[in-house]
Order: C-alpha cells, then sequence, then structure tokens
C-alpha cells in the first residue's frame, strides 16, 4: 500500500499531537493521587455539585459535617457554629418550595479573602478558601463580607476538638471542604454521607480534570452559581435552582 | 498678630477630681466588660453569628470618625488660613488623638483574639481596606503628634502649616477608608455604594465638631477662661453646614435607592418597616441629628444663646449615634438577599431579620471608650498647655477671619 | 524626698529579701516533669528540640494550612500522641509533658486553645 503525501502528513500530525498529550494526560493522574508530601497545587480545583431536586427533607449533610468536624453545639442558635445549613426555599409568587444545602461556596474571588486584615483568611491553590486560625484576629470583618453568611465566629471555647479539625474561641470558622480528608484522597463528609443516607444529591470532584464525573456533568447538564451576579466563579454548583 | 498665650488648666478642684473619678469609672466598666468578654467567650454579649458587629462597633467606629473630623478646627486654621481659629489648634489636634484612641481602644478589645494585636500589626493583606485602615490610624496618631509639636515647640511653628497639610490630606484618606470598610462590602444591601465614603467624610466634619463644641465650652466654663461670642459664632455656622451636609447626603443615597425596583425591600425595611431602625433613623439620625440642630442653631431667637449651641452639640452627638446604629446593626440585621424573590428559612436565621438587643458587656464596654477619650484630654489639659488663656473677641484677630 | 525615697527603697528590698531566704526555689515553683514514655526517639535530638521546637512548629504550621504539606512525622498529632501522658492521654494537665515545662518557664501557650491536646485512639497513630 502506498502513502501519500497528505495521508502522511495526515498520519505524522496524529501521531505528534498523540505524543505530545500523553504526557500532559499522565500528569494530571500524578496530580489527582497526592502524597502527604506534596503541595496543594493549583493543576487541581475542587468543587461540589448538588442537585437540588434530590434533595429532601433530610439533615444528614448537616448531621454528618458537625460529627466529622467536631461541631457542637451549645444550645444558642444564635451563636453556635453551623458549618453547613438546610436552607428551605418558598416562591413568594407562586409558592413552589425548595430546600438546600449551604456551606462555604470555595469562591475563586472570595470577598473573605480580600478584606481579611492579616491574611489568615486565604484560599489554598487547589481552590479550598480556609483560616487560618493562628493568624486569625477574630475580627468578624470576613463574616460581614461573606455573601453566602458562610462564615461563623466561634463565641466560646471549645473543648474536645477532632485532631484533625482544630478549632478555637474567639476565631472564625467555616467549611473546609473536609480538607483533611480530601488530603486523603477522600470525600468530604456531607458527600459521603448524602450518598449512603442521603438523597444521592452531592458530588464532589476535581473541576479542572476533564476526566471526572462532576465536569462531565456540569458540561452536560444545567448548572448554576449563587449570587452569579457577584462574579466569584463558586466552586460549589447547584442544580435546580 | 497679636500673639497667643496658652496655659495648663489647674485641676486641683474637687470638680476636676470628681470629673477624673467618674471617667476612671467609665473605663474600669469597659476594661471589666472586655474582660469578661475575652475569657468567656462573645456569647454573653448581644453580638450573635447574624449581628457580629454591635454596640461596641457603634461607639468605636463614632469616635473613630469624629477624631478624624476633630482635627478639622486645626485644619481651618493651619491649612486654609483662618487665624480666628489658631487658637483652637492645639486643643483640636489634642481631641483627634484622644477620640482615636478611644475608638481604637474599643476596637481592639472586642477582638475575639485582642492578644493577637502584634500579629495584626505586623501581618498585613494589603488587598483589606481594614488592613489599610489599621496603617492609617496609626500613622494618623504619629502625624498629629508630630503636628502638634510643630504647635507647641516655638522653633517648629514654620512648619506647622505644611503638618497642618500632610494631616489634613491623612484624614481624608483615613475616612474614606473608614467609608469604605461598609462601602466595599457587596454581601449585605445597605452596603456597597461608593456614597459611603463621601458620607463618612461629612460625618466627620459634623461629629467632631460637635464633640470639640462641647469639650472647648466645658473646658472654658471649668477652667474660668472666657470664650467670646464671636468665635462660638463662627463654630456655630460651621456646625450648622455641616450637619446639613450629612442630612444631603442621606436623602440623596435614599432617594437613588428607591428609584431602583431592587432596593425597594432595603428601603422599606429602613424607612418603613424596621421596628427599632426606622425609630431610630427617623427620630434619632434625621430628627434629633439633623432637624432640631438646625433649628436650634439657626433659629434667630437661639442665636444668642450659648445652651442652644451646646444643646445642638449634644443632638448632633445623639443623632451621629444612631446613624450609625442604622448603618452598622440595622445594615447586619437585614437579610442577605441569596434567593430573589423567593422567602427563605433556615436554622442559622437566613431570610429573617436578625433579632439584636444591646448587652450590658457592649455597652459598657462602648462608653468606656468615650471614657478614655475625654480622661485623656482631661489629662493632657492638665499637663500640657493646649488651651489659650482667653479666647474672648478683643483677644482673637477677628478682622483676618 | 530624697531621704523618704531611700526609706522605702530599703524596706522593700528588705522584705523581698526576707520572703526569698525563707523558701527554696523548688516549693515556690515545681520543676518540670518530663516523662518520655514512649521509647522512640523524638524527629530531632533533645537539645535541639529543647531550644527550636517552636520555630520548627511555626515553620511546620504554614507548610502544612497554606500548602497542604502533611509530612505525618512532623504534625502537631504526631507530637501529641508519642508525648502525651500515659494516664491521662493528654500532653496538658500538671504532669502534662507540654504544660509543666511552660508553667516552670512562664511561656504561655496558644497551640491547645485550638488543638486537642489529646492522643489519638490507637488506629490513627502515624509511625515513625
Amino acid at each position: 500500500m502506498s502513502l501519500d503525501r497528505r495521508q502522511f502528513l495526515a498520519w505524522g500530525t496524529a501521531a505528534a499531537a498523540g505524543a505530545a498529550l500523553v504526557p500532559g494526560l499522565r500528569l494530571i493522574e500524578l496530580a489527582q493521587a497526592r502524597s502527604p508530601q506534596e503541595a496543594a497545587s493549583a493543576l487541581q480545583r475542587w468543587g461540589l455539585l448538588i442537585d437540588i431536586t434530590k434533595c429532601t427533607d433530610c439533615e444528614v449533610c448537616v448531621t454528618a459535617c458537625h460529627e466529622e468536624n467536631g461541631v457542637s453545639g451549645h444550645g444558642r442558635p444564635e451563636t453556635d457554629a453551623q458549618w453547613i445549613r438546610k436552607v428551605s426555599l418558598r416562591d413568594k409568587r407562586t409558592g413552589y418550595a425548595q430546600a438546600l444545602p449551604l456551606m462555604c461556596q470555595h469562591c475563586e474571588h472570595p470577598p473573605c479573602v480580600d478584606v481579611c486584615p492579616t491574611g489568615a483568611s486565604f484560599r489554598r491553590d487547589d481552590g479550598i478558601v480556609l483560616v487560618d486560625k493562628h493568624t486569625c484576629i477574630g475580627c468578624r470583618y470576613c463574616v460581614m463580607a461573606c455573601p453566602y453568611g458562610a462564615r461563623s465566629f466561634v463565641h466560646e471555647a471549645v473543648s474536645g476538638q477532632k485532631p484533625d479539625v482544630p478549632r478555637g474561641k474567639g476565631t472564625v470558622e467555616s467549611c473546609t471542604l473536609c480538607v483533611h480528608r480530601v488530603d486523603r484522597g477522600e470525600i468530604p463528609a456531607c458527600v459521603e454521607a448524602c450518598n449512603r443516607d442521603g438523597g444521592n444529591a452531592m458530588a464532589f470532584g476535581d473541576l479542572n480534570d476533564s476526566c471526572a464525573e462532576i465536569r462531565g456533568r456540569l458540561r452536560r447538564e444545567h448548572s448554576s452559581q449563587i449570587r452569579a451576579d457577584l462574579a466569584l466563579n463558586t466552586g460549589v454548583r447547584y442544580q435546580g435552582l | 498678630m497679636a500673639s497667643i498665650h496658652y496655659r495648663e488648666i489647674d485641676g486641683c478642684s474637687r470638680g476636676f477630681y470628681a470629673l477624673l473619678g467618674g471617667l476612671g469609672l467609665l473605663v474600669a466598666a469597659g476594661l471589666g466588660a472586655a474582660w469578661t468578654m475575652e475569657h468567656q467567650g462573645h456569647y454573653v454579649t448581644g453580638m450573635s453569628n447574624r449581628i457580629v458587629w454591635g454596640t461596641p462597633h457603634v461607639f468605636a467606629v463614632f469616635l473613630i470618625v469624629a477624631a478624624s473630623g476633630a482635627l478639622n478646627v486645626a485644619s481651618v486654621a493651619s491649612v486654609f488660613g483662618r487665624d480666628l481659629y489658631k487658637p483652637l489648634a492645639r486643643l483640636s489636634g489634642l481631641l483627634a488623638v484622644t477620640l482615636l484612641a478611644g475608638g481604637l481602644a474599643v476596637l481592639v478589645l472586642d477582638l475575639g483574639r485582642p492578644e493577637r494585636l502584634i500579629v495584626a500589626m505586623t501581618h498585613y493583606n494589603f488587598k483589606s481596606i481594614f488592613a489599610w485602615n489599621i496603617f492609617l490610624y496609626i500613622g494618623f496618631f504619629a502625624i498629629v503628634v508630630l503636628y502638634l509639636w510643630t504647635m507647641f515647640e516655638r522653633r517648629m511653628n514654620c512648619y506647622s502649616g505644611r503638618a497642618g497639610l500632610v494631616a489634613f490630606l491623612w484624614r481624608l484618606i483615613l475616612t474614606t477608608g473608614t467609608g469604605s470598610i461598609f462601602g466595599f462590602l457587596v454581601a449585605r444591601e445597605p452596603y456597597n455604594s461608593a456614597l459611603l465614603a463621601p458620607l463618612f467624610i461629612v460625618m466627620s466634619f459634623s461629629f467632631g465638631l460637635a464633640i470639640f463644641v462641647l469639650v472647648l465650652m466645658a473646658a472654658c466654663r471649668g477652667s474660668g477662661r472666657a470664650l467670646g461670642d464671636v468665635l462660638l459664632k463662627r463654630l456655630r455656622n460651621l456646625l450648622g453646614v455641616f450637619v446639613a451636609t450629612v442630612l444631603y447626603f442621606v436623602a440623596v443615597y435614599h432617594l437613588t435607592n428607591l428609584y431602583i425596583a431592587r432596593q425597594h425591600e432595603v428601603e422599606r425595611f429602613i424607612l418603613l418597616e424596621g421596628g427599632v431602625y426606622t425609630a431610630l433613623f427617623w427620630g434619632g439620625q434625621v430628627l434629633v441629628g439633623g432637624i432640631v440642630p438646625l433649628a436650634l442653631l439657626f433659629a434667630p431667637a437661639a442665636s444668642r444663646s450659648r445652651g442652644a449651641i451646646a444643646a445642638a452639640a449634644a443632638c448632633v452627638i445623639a443623632g451621629g449615634l444612631a446613624q450609625l446604629y442604622v448603618l452598622i446593626i440595622g445594615g447586619q440585621a437585614y437579610p442577605q438577599m441569596m434567593f430573589p424573590e423567593k422567602e427563605v428559612a433556615s436554622s442559622f436565621f437566613d431570610g429573617v431579620v436578625a433579632a439584636y438587643v444591646p448587652s450590658l458587656p457592649e455597652v459598657a464596654l462602648g462608653v468606656g471608650g468615650i471614657g478614655l477619650a475625654l480622661a485623656l484630654t482631661v489629662l493632657a489639659l492638665k499637663v500640657l498647655p493646649f488651651l489659650p488663656v482667653s479666647l474672648a473677641d478683643g483677644g482673637v484677630d477677628s478682622a483676618a477671619a | 524626698m530624697m531621704r523618704f525615697a531611700a526609706a522605702v527603697l530599703a524596706v522593700v528590698l528588705s522584705v523581698a529579701g526576707i520572703a526569698g531566704a525563707r523558701e527554696t526555689r523548688a516549693s515556690r515553683v515545681a520543676m518540670p516533669v518530663i516523662k518520655i514514655e514512649n521509647g522512640e526517639a523524638c524527629v530531632a535530638p533533645a537539645e535541639e528540640m529543647r531550644r527550636d521546637h517552636m520555630t520548627f512548629l511555626l515553620h511546620q504550621r504554614d507548610r502544612t494550612l497554606r500548602q497542604g504539606l502533611r509530612e505525618p512525622r512532623f504534625s502537631l498529632k504526631n507530637c501529641v500522641d508519642c508525648h502525651a501522658s500515659r494516664e491521662t492521654g493528654s500532653v496538658l494537665g500538671q504532669e502534662g509533658f507540654c504544660s509543666s515545662c511552660h508553667a516552670y518557664a512562664a511561656v504561655s501557650m496558644d497551640c491547645f486553645e485550638c488543638h486537642t491536646p489529646l492522643r489519638r485512639s490507637g488506629a490513627a497513630r502515624a509511625r515513625r
């Protein structure tokens, strides 16, 4: 069989392209399985996709989160910390009712990070927004600045902290996307509980990974951000809002 | 120009010690409140996860804004060359420093981790307007102290104009920054406005001058020094202009919001259905803080009465506190609009107007800040010659004013 | 005036001197109790740890928090797991490893406002 020039060029280009792409695919694969000695990298961006049409009256996500992170109440709902909460919506005109879990949205341009005077509120390279309790002075400006009301101030002394989740009086905290679990290769407690005991409404994954299931769903199905008008590019996306 | 003689107040009368003792008690109460809040946690206050900045912040922001405005009189003298105000420049600078000290003390003692103040002063996130404010406050202290030194030290008097200009510009930036603390926030409907920065500037003029007038009148009365009518008339007119300007900015802010359909709910809350916030807006901010002082200052019957000026200044202060209460606490009480056209409910008090009642520790801390500012002023007046011997009409060069 | 000041100074110094002579150092402040209950060595030599453990902690906490570097050997959890007392399971308390030295040296410790001072239950301990 003879190969004319055009065919040769076509095959050659395809082969070259393949050779160029393959190492890239390999890198992404390595980035996913991060060992404890590797730093968080901007190659990944962790996110959540929550389908609220599957969200019912249950609160397993809230219970699981607070259990995992040692967030216990003191019977004072106004000052007790809440890392995640169920919000019920009812359309004012039509009466259509929905419910959804609301937590830190892990924005790409977080207002809380912009306003923190000491830089304690920060965004890790892989997209998780955290509070550095070592530098937090407890000024609560980030609580004022968060459009989602995601942050809580710790109003009283804490005891019985989980070893993986330090928290203490006088600092501000919020959902960490279970960073201690994610760094071990696991998924956040709320997602695990929802998929095990709840409505299977929550998905977690790497928004930068084209092979990830969450990325595929975001590409094929409709999703939205809360307060998309603020252009914060949240890491938490909702379906059915 | 006749040279002005300054002298310390005697400060040995029983009234003086009683005043100092009373202010000391206020400071002690404030410190006690701060100790309680720090040791037990903020749950002992009325603040919550919805209302994170409460009564202490109302007082602190008031003092800080007034501190910037208190320097106005000195600026008018040094920067704009009005000789009539020159004798008042030292007291003006002193009040700027002491009011700021009082305000910052309240702010720092209310922090969740006040022992980390060193962290706040060494780790700066320069994207944060709050960090800029910390930087500007510290700089303001240094600049005003330097400015005062150029006024006290005879050999440095020629530099006081330049120092005054730097101080004037610095405090314009500082107050813009303070207003922007709220103006830069997208998260809350009543904030997020470029108008808040200039509003804070005119508020600073108004509150600062009101406090200045009251302290001046009290200091002159207490130390038996003459205070001329010409000077008081100028201060009265100035205060009236500032109060009117504040009313103007508030009117523009609300009229604009009323025009925008999306902002109707917020306006309905503040102007009509906000309960205590509506009462404080109309009764406190507009009536007591605006209309009553204007009547007291400009009505012909009141023009001769010193009591009217003092009452007007007191009303401006009360109205200012009400204004900041509506802004800071009302602004947080109003629910965040995450889901337009939906009724929202949750365990974290989304969708409802948050309840807030000022608690004793908060009020004690706020009032303690006022006590600290006044105590420092009183002590300084005794230790250094801030106050002219006489401000009577003849002694001051009114022709040049 | 000078004589008055001198008299006051003399009284103060003598009171302090008498008070000091009556008590011994040991009865005034408890010496630190250093119980190394786990036979393995620390992650660095004892002299180095004694002097520099705060520097290591400050450096490592930023690596863990800001960059996500979680070497198990250098985590605070690992320190606590190893140094926690056999009886109380904690590094605080009267004979706690951390608190007894810090109390003696009068250096206040902020760590355990937020971090748990308790050893993790057996299964999760990291091996060296």
